[in-house]
């Protein structure tokens, strides 16, 4: 009878001797490569923590306490109480969420419209995007301060020097209470336009000419390539620009600080934010602004978390 | 040294540099003051270095270096917050952040959202005639504006009650007699009228009307004849009355009837005192430290205006809208740098021919003296006697352009309760009744009324 005892005991337990080295080696390799980027990470994540996280879980905390001569108590839902009886509360969001859709209108589809139309330049095309760029190089504050002369509701105001021209009658501009947001939303897309332009016109020229070739080998004019091309190959950054646009105008601050004093006529122009500014600044109350910070955040959270359900993906 | 050791070794680096810097900055709290022998005290608003060409900045800086050598191991840094003194919102943000100075200046109408943010220091015991020599002589109110349950929190060395401000030139131009002002808002109306007729973007009289300042000022408007803000017992609105009503309708008729007030609306306090500095305005309510910043900030001329009492309903005004500044100590401060603090505040502000008195400096600055401010002092007290007699030695005005407004002392009435939160409410009615030519009066007060009644029931 055979046996197979006679293996040598060595040779076999050398490869094992190896085989549970490498992979502490490997281990400690990993360990080591995980450990350095953590570290790199620390940097931004105490940033992030520092800056972002902690001002925004003490706003949360902040909106359910009340500071009175130095003493803070938790209060409950009594500010966000307090702030649904604000007399400007209900009037803040309708003009925010009239801002919101004006500007999507103006601010969303014409840069759109732009960047194609621009796009379909041989020539020339990067001057025009300089042209189409600048007003983005001007501090908003400075572009404000010009459009607050323009609106001036005398004829010495250049856009009612215009409608004089055509013999329209003048407006009052950011002194009309109609026309306020809408006076808003021109000033905010002049400033704005420029930046989504070249954002629409980057993602337009990665888009392969073979694509247009044969569309208008198939007869297709103007508008149904760019329907049947043009959006559909740019359908993510559109989407993106879409949640970017909402998030960004929801918060409306600087124009009617600077176009119309902050409220305008009666409230014509108070916005989510300024209503927060004048709570945390103007009225010694920075637990209402948090309060309304919060309500602000958890309706751009869920219209974000929206988004993010129903926006198209890569696949 | 391996490149994946390198790496390492960097993040480390990275991150203790990181750690350490925000350790540092969290540890950066000065605790300047804390020696015995050597009190530091920060003191805010100095002048800016913009205002009169950096003259008021350079007097300032060599008053602090006479009051550090008549009081050895005291140091006084000054820091500017730029305009931001004059800036509500700054303030409170620097008082919430704590970021404010050891004696930092405020507002009256400040004290309770100083008290609110927990930064004060009780001064009481620290204040007395030997500390600040005429402390005996400040008028009582500006004392009360500072003082909370008994206790003091700020030293006051500024006071003021509004008037009406007129541009003595387009008076003349319009055919109106400067020495003899308007004296009822139907005067203002009138004078408004005859001075908006000289056309070239002329304004016969402006007013606030966003930024919180319209409701300022319908707060002066209504003291003036005879109105209030809020109940006694400060829980309900009381300006919804026939006064209340007469300040819109007035100033709605000015607008649309007799369009003496310009087109442009929504104004605030620079863009007035810009087109005031501009000789675009004949008249506005201010106190006489509007003309101060018309010469200092907005490049205007002090000849051209007067200042007259505030306008009245029908005859003389029954009270104005007073106001004034102080000096708060800091929460934390030493009792060795609250008197610094106190020295030096006295020494600048309180002490008749130095600092803000220092009528002979001022004067070879080009600045205006003369000017019934501040109205500190009780008058007929010494020191105010003092003070006139060094302002009449060092005057470069006419005082007889201020004449009828000191000769005429009015009732000086405090901000209401909440004074800002009401303000926003009272400038949606005056913005509306400046820009809204068919503004309904009764309509818009009900509106405030119910607001401003809200507002003061949710604060209890």
């Amino acid at each position: 009878m055979t046996t197979t005892t006679t293996m040598p005991a060595a040779p076999a337990s050398a490869p094992r001797t190896g085989a549970a080295a490498r992979p502490r080696r490997d281990l400690r390799r990993r360990v080591a490569g995980a450990l350095t980027g953590h570290v790199y990470l620390i940097g931004a994540v105490l940033c992030f923590a520092l800056f972002s996280w902690y001002p925004m879980v003490r706003e949360f905390i902040m909106s359910f306490q009340r500071t009175r001569r130095g003493v803070t108590t938790w209060v409950g839902w009594q500010n966000y109480e307090r702030l649904w009886h604000d007399p400007s509360f209900a009037a803040a969001w309708r003009n925010t969420i009239t801002f919101t859709v004006l500007a999507l209108v103006f601010g969303y589809a014409l840069p759109f419209l732009i960047a194609v139309l621009l796009n379909e330049f041989r020539h020339a095309q990067g001057y025009l995007r300089v042209l189409v760029y600048l007003p983005v190089m001007l501090p908003p504050a400075s572009a404000l301060f010009l459009f607050k002369y323009a609106y001036d509701p005398s004829q010495a105001g250049i856009f009612n020097y215009l409608l004089h021209l055509l013999h329209l009658p003048a407006s009052g501009w950011t002194q009309s209470r109609t026309m306020t947001i809408p006076s808003l939303v021109i000033a905010s897309t002049w400033m704005n336009v420029g930046s989504a332009i070249l954002v629409y016109l980057a993602a337009l020229q990665n888009i392969p000419g073979e694509l247009y070739e044969a569309a208008e080998l198939d007869g297709a004019g103007l508008l149904r390539r760019i329907w049947n091309v043009t959006i559909p190959q740019t359908r993510l950054i559109l989407s993106l620009m879409f949640l970017l646009q909402i998030v960004a105008t929801m918060q409306l601050f600087i124009e009617p600080l600077i176009l119309a004093g902050g409220a305008g006529v009666q409230d014509s122009a108070t916005s989510v934010v300024y209503l927060m500014y004048q709570h945390a600044f103007r009225q010694n109350d920075l637990n209402g602004a948090a309060a309304l910070g919060v309500m602000l955040l958890v309706v751009l959270a869920g219209f974000s978390a929206l988004y993010a359900r129903l926006a198209p993906r890569q696949d | 040294m391996s490149v994946r050791l390198l790496r390492t070794v960097g993040a480390v680096a990275l991150a203790a540099a990181v750690g350490l810097s925000l350790a540092s900055c969290s540890s950066s709290n000065d605790k300047s003051g804390a020696s015995d022998s050597k009190t530091t005290i920060v003191v805010d608003c100095p002048p800016l270095k913009t205002d009169n060409g950096g003259k008021s900045l350079a007097q300032w800086n060599a008053d602090v270096v006479a009051f550090e050598k008549a009081n050895p191991g005291v140091t006084v840094k000054s820091i500017s917050v730029g305009s931001q003194c004059d800036n509500p919102p700054d303030f409170t943000a620097r008082l919430q952040g704590g970021t404010q100075a050891d004696v930092f200046y405020g507002y009256m109408t400040d004290l309770n959202q100083v008290l609110d943010a927990g930064q004060a220091e009780d001064i009481t015991s620290f204040v007395n005639a030997s500390t600040v020599p005429y402390w005996d002589s400040l008028i009582p109110s500006a004392k009360t504006a500072f003082t909370d349950d008994g206790k003091l929190y700020a030293l006051p060395y500024s006071a003021y009650t509004m008037g009406l401000v007129i541009n003595k030139n387009l008076f003349k131009q319009a055919g109106l007699d400067p020495a003899k002002p308007p004296a009822t808002w139907q005067e203002v109306a009138t004078a408004a009228k005859k001075i908006a007729a000289l056309g070239n973007g002329i304004a016969g009289y402006q007013e606030y009307s966003a930024g919180n300042t319209g409701g300022w000022h319908f707060t002066a408007e209504l003291y003036s004849r005879g109105g209030q803000m809020v109940s006694d017992d400060g829980k309900s609105a009381a300006f919804n009355t026939p006064a209340g009503q007469a300040v819109l309708q007035n100033l709605h008729d000015m607008r649309f009837t007799d369009n003496s007030v310009g087109t442009k609306q929504l104004l605030q306090w620079p863009d007035l005192l810009t087109n005031a500095a501009a000789g675009k305005v004949g008249m506005y309510i201010g106190a006489p430290d509007s003309i101060t910043a018309i010469v200092n900030t907005f490049h205007g001329k002090f000849s051209d205006w007067a200042m007259a009492p505030m306008p009245g309903d029908n005859g003389a005004a029954k009270a104005a809208l007073g106001g004034g500044n102080g000096y708060f100590f800091k929460k934390g401060l030493t009792p060795a740098q609250i008197k610094a603090g106190i020295a030096w505040v006295t020494y600048e502000e309180l002490m008749p021919g130095q600092g803000q008195f220092n009528y002979v400096a001022q004067k070879e600055m080009g600045l205006p003296v003369g000017l019934p401010q501040p109205q500190i002092w009780v008058p007929g007290s010494e020191v105010q006697k003092k003070d006139d007699e060094l302002k009449k030695a060092n005057t470069n005005l006419d005082l007889t352009d201020y004449a009828s407004f000191v000769a005429s002392p009015l009732a000086i009435k405090l901000e209401p309760p909440q004074a800002q939160a009401i303000y926003a409410i009272l400038d949606a009615c005056m913005s509306a009744v400046l820009t809204q030519a068919d503004a309904n009066i009764p309509d818009l007060l009900k509106t405030a009324e119910s607001k401003v009644n809200t507002l003061l029931s949710q604060s209890k």
